[in-house]
């Protein structure tokens, strides 16, 4: 592991760990506001891993932008950190100005269309459930333009309208409304695909699913080794045993496969069929960690004072985000069938 | 964080190149093999096949030169046996003796026995097979029974193995037999017999498809002559347990239903039926999965890291993802299962649904597995 990876892994493991708890995550779902998190993740040089160091980043490998989305999920942080990745990673690389503070990603296809080119380009149209909009100072766009999908930047205050909504952990997924609104526009770069917020943004959500379910796991452990029934822990018995065992499994599967695409870009490998395995691989184990895990805590997992929810209702949220399952089923079966039996194994192993 | 530890694995240029040695080798010898012929991969056997594969130098690949080993990387072993497996090449005549007999003898065998043993082996020209479990030893081993007594010269051996597979192919037995009876754990000792030793009687249990695969094995009054045992006197125990975190943690505890994989690839590419089309993108993602996960205690064996752990993870993995493509195959394809006169689909999936109920109880049932991954977790 390269040494920046290391410090990176200390610090946002360090500041995660002490102020992410019960409290702060509780004061984030009656108000919606981080106490303060944000700031220190800014603080600390952790939002824009991927962007060169002339540009306030600090130039850093994919895998290093793992390390930090498997700790904003394992510790549930309730701050915009991988949009905010991949925004200024999207920006830098088309060629846009690097947004400052917290960014967001608009995938627009189908949903917006950019009008005009250059300066007076203008984006139209609404944009549903996009992450952290209200928090948002910018959001990199892919959407349609004259001539075929370009990339553009805008400012979130520039929008018509921003109707809040939220996933069931109340992480804001807004609807953003615009007409006629500014955008500086850019030609999509070669190596970067028209789906590109949709598939970078499935694999960060992967890694992000990978941390929580670790999380559900660790907490499903302790809390099978502290609780004490028919006179000893429930952890001794074999059917809690098995289940969590089961679960491990599912867990390990998920942690192995969403490292993948990472380690496939900074090698620079093919890495949309492992994001497309990692992020459906990553949610088909959420819903039988979420099972096992709750069943484990019993009653007492089931309310709100007990932590368990704020990993589980983010396991059922970010499932669905960026493409649930059955679209990246389809989309590896469609590939699989129409490249045939023959090629099948070749394309596994790379 | 994290319970396990699943490192990636680069492989290295050696490696790819041996792959396209080995395709490039099937190609050839598996041309005329069907479907069918493919799904029975390490559960069969033939015997000019294996000495094939020891003449190209892909059996005891890892072994020291001395011993007629190849001296390559665990990871280049790796990526001949997943070659192999997806392939459906017929393994089993020498499968168990690379996997377990020679690396146990490697670790444990006098300097006579792995000179005696593992050219042979790695010649392909000797089978093994593992007797351990017994009547009422089965996944509780410390209850085995089988004695072996001290007499001039060697041992005298008297009980019955049961479920000792291909001991009717094999030339060589790794047999875990009671040498205290006071002593639960540190009274068992693994020695080695043949096959053709008199007073030994092979018989076969025939499995619930009429398939001879395992085998009875009793033993009455037996000789086995003193530098046939294996290791030392009581250490069976502890040998036996490093030999199961070789049996567990290769490439065939994910691949046995891949040739099902294949054939409903194969129907819904000839569809157009969404349902068939997202199964094979989620058996697909599952694949990917595994042999990540599988490659990666690859890579601890390379290390010289116990990966006993951690292969129990992939086994329980890998053995429910693969008993449930049987099951998902009947519910997604109208076609029904037959060994008879029919489609290699049909052919196929008649193999593997009565197949599939033993991938969760060789090599280690599934209770003992999350056993071990509960263990590993904390829980015991």
């Amino acid at each position: 592991m390269s040494e920046l990876r290391n410090i990176l892994t200390d610090s946002v493991n360090g500041l995660f760990g002490d102020r992410v708890g019960r409290e702060l995550l509780t004061a984030f779902d009656r108000t919606g506001d981080d106490g303060g998190l944000w700031a220190e993740v800014e603080a600390q040089g952790l939002t824009r891993p991927l962007v060169s160091e002339e540009n306030g980043g600090v130039g850093g490998e994919w895998r290093d932008a793992h390390v930090l989305a498997y700790a904003a999920g394992y510790h549930a942080a309730p701050v915009p950190l991988v949009e905010t990745m991949l925004a200024t990673w999207l920006a830098e690389k088309a060629g846009l100005p690097v947004p400052e503070g917290v960014a967001t990603v608009i995938d627009g296809r189908g949903s917006v269309s950019i009008v005009g080119d250059g300066p007076t380009a203008t984006l139209s149209g609404m944009a549903a459930r996009v992450p952290w909009a209200r928090k948002a100072t910018d959001a990199v766009i892919i959407a349609d333009g004259p001539g075929g999908p370009k990339i553009g930047l805008v400012h979130l205050q520039d929008a018509i309208r921003i109707d809040a909504n939220e996933n069931v952990a109340k992480e804001p997924r807004d609807d953003v409304v615009l007409d006629a609104t500014p955008v500086k526009v850019m030609p999509l770069p070669n190596d970067l695909p028209a789906d590109g917020v949709l598939l970078y943004g499935a694999m960060l959500r992967a890694a992000q699913l990978a941390g929580a379910l670790e999380k559900v796991l660790s907490q499903a452990v302790q809390y099978a080794n502290e609780r004490t029934q028919f006179g000893r822990p429930i952890g001794k018995f074999q059917a809690i045993q098995q289940e969590l065992a089961r679960m491990s499994g599912e867990v390990a599967a998920s942690g192995v496969i969403s490292e993948a695409p990472f380690e496939a870009l900074d090698e620079g490998r093919e890495a949309e069929w492992l994001i497309a395995a990692a992020k459906a691989r990553a949610s088909e184990a959420a819903g039988i960690a979420c099972s096992v895990g709750h069943q484990t805590h019993g009653a007492i997992g089931f309310t709100y004072e007990h932590s368990l929810h704020f990993s589980t209702r983010r396991l059922w949220s970010w499932r669905s985000e960026f493409g649930g399952q059955r679209y990246w089923w389809q989309r590896l079966g469609q590939r699989a069938t129409a490249r045939g039996a023959d090629q099948f194994w070749p394309d596994i192993t790379g | 964080m994290g319970f396990f530890s699943f490192e990636p694995v680069q492989l290295p240029p050696e490696a790819e190149a041996l792959r396209q040695e080995v395709r490039a080798f099937l190609d050839a010898e598996m041309a005329s093999r069907t479907p069918l012929d493919r799904s029975w991969s390490w559960m069969g056997r033939d015997k000019d096949f294996t000495a094939k594969l020891g003449r190209q130098g892909w059996i005891g690949m890892t072994w020291p030169k001395q011993y007629g080993g190849h001296e390559r990387s665990f990871i280049e072993r790796y990526v001949l046996l997943e070659e192999l497996l997806a392939a459906g090449a017929p393994v089993g005549a020498h499968w168990v003796a690379d996997r377990q007999s020679g690396p146990l003898l490697l670790n444990f065998g006098t300097e006579e026995q792995r000179q005696f043993f593992l050219p042979k082996i790695a010649a392909g020209e000797l089978s093994f097979c593992i007797g351990m479990s017994e009547p009422d030893s089965g996944s509780d081993l410390a209850a085995t029974r089988t004695k072996a007594e001290k007499v001039d010269g060697g041992w005298k051996v008297n009980g019955t193995k049961v479920w000792t597979s291909g001991a009717h192919t094999a030339d060589y037995m790794i047999a875990l037999f009671r040498t205290d009876s006071e002593d639960k754990h540190g009274g068992l000792t693994q020695f080695l017999v043949d096959t053709k030793t008199p007073g030994l009687t092979i018989s076969p249990i025939i499995n619930l498809a009429g398939v001879h695969h395992f085998n009875q094995c009793v033993f009455d009054d037996v000789f086995v002559p003193d530098n046939r045992m294996v290791g030392t006197v009581g250490g069976g125990w502890k040998q036996v347990t490093a030999e199961l975190a070789f049996e567990r943690s290769g490439p065939e505890r994910y691949l046995n239903c891949i040739q099902l994989v294949l054939e409903i690839l194969k129907i819904a590419s000839r569809r157009d039926d969404p349902v068939l089309t997202e199964e094979v993108g989620r058996l697909t993602t599952h694949v990917m999965t595994l042999r990540r996960m599988s490659l990666s205690v690859a890579g601890k064996l390379q290390r010289g890291e116990n990966p006993a752990l951690e292969a129990s993870v992939v086994k329980d993995v890998g053995g429910v993802f693969e008993q449930s493509i049987p099951d998902i195959a009947q519910r997604l394809i109208e076609e029904e299962p037959t060994l008879g006169p029919g489609s290699d689909f049909q052919n196929v999936l008649a193999l593997l649904t009565q197949e599939a109920p033993s991938f969760s109880l060789r090599g280690g049932t599934r209770e003992i597995l999350r056993g071990i991954i509960a263990r590993g977790l904390g829980l015991r």
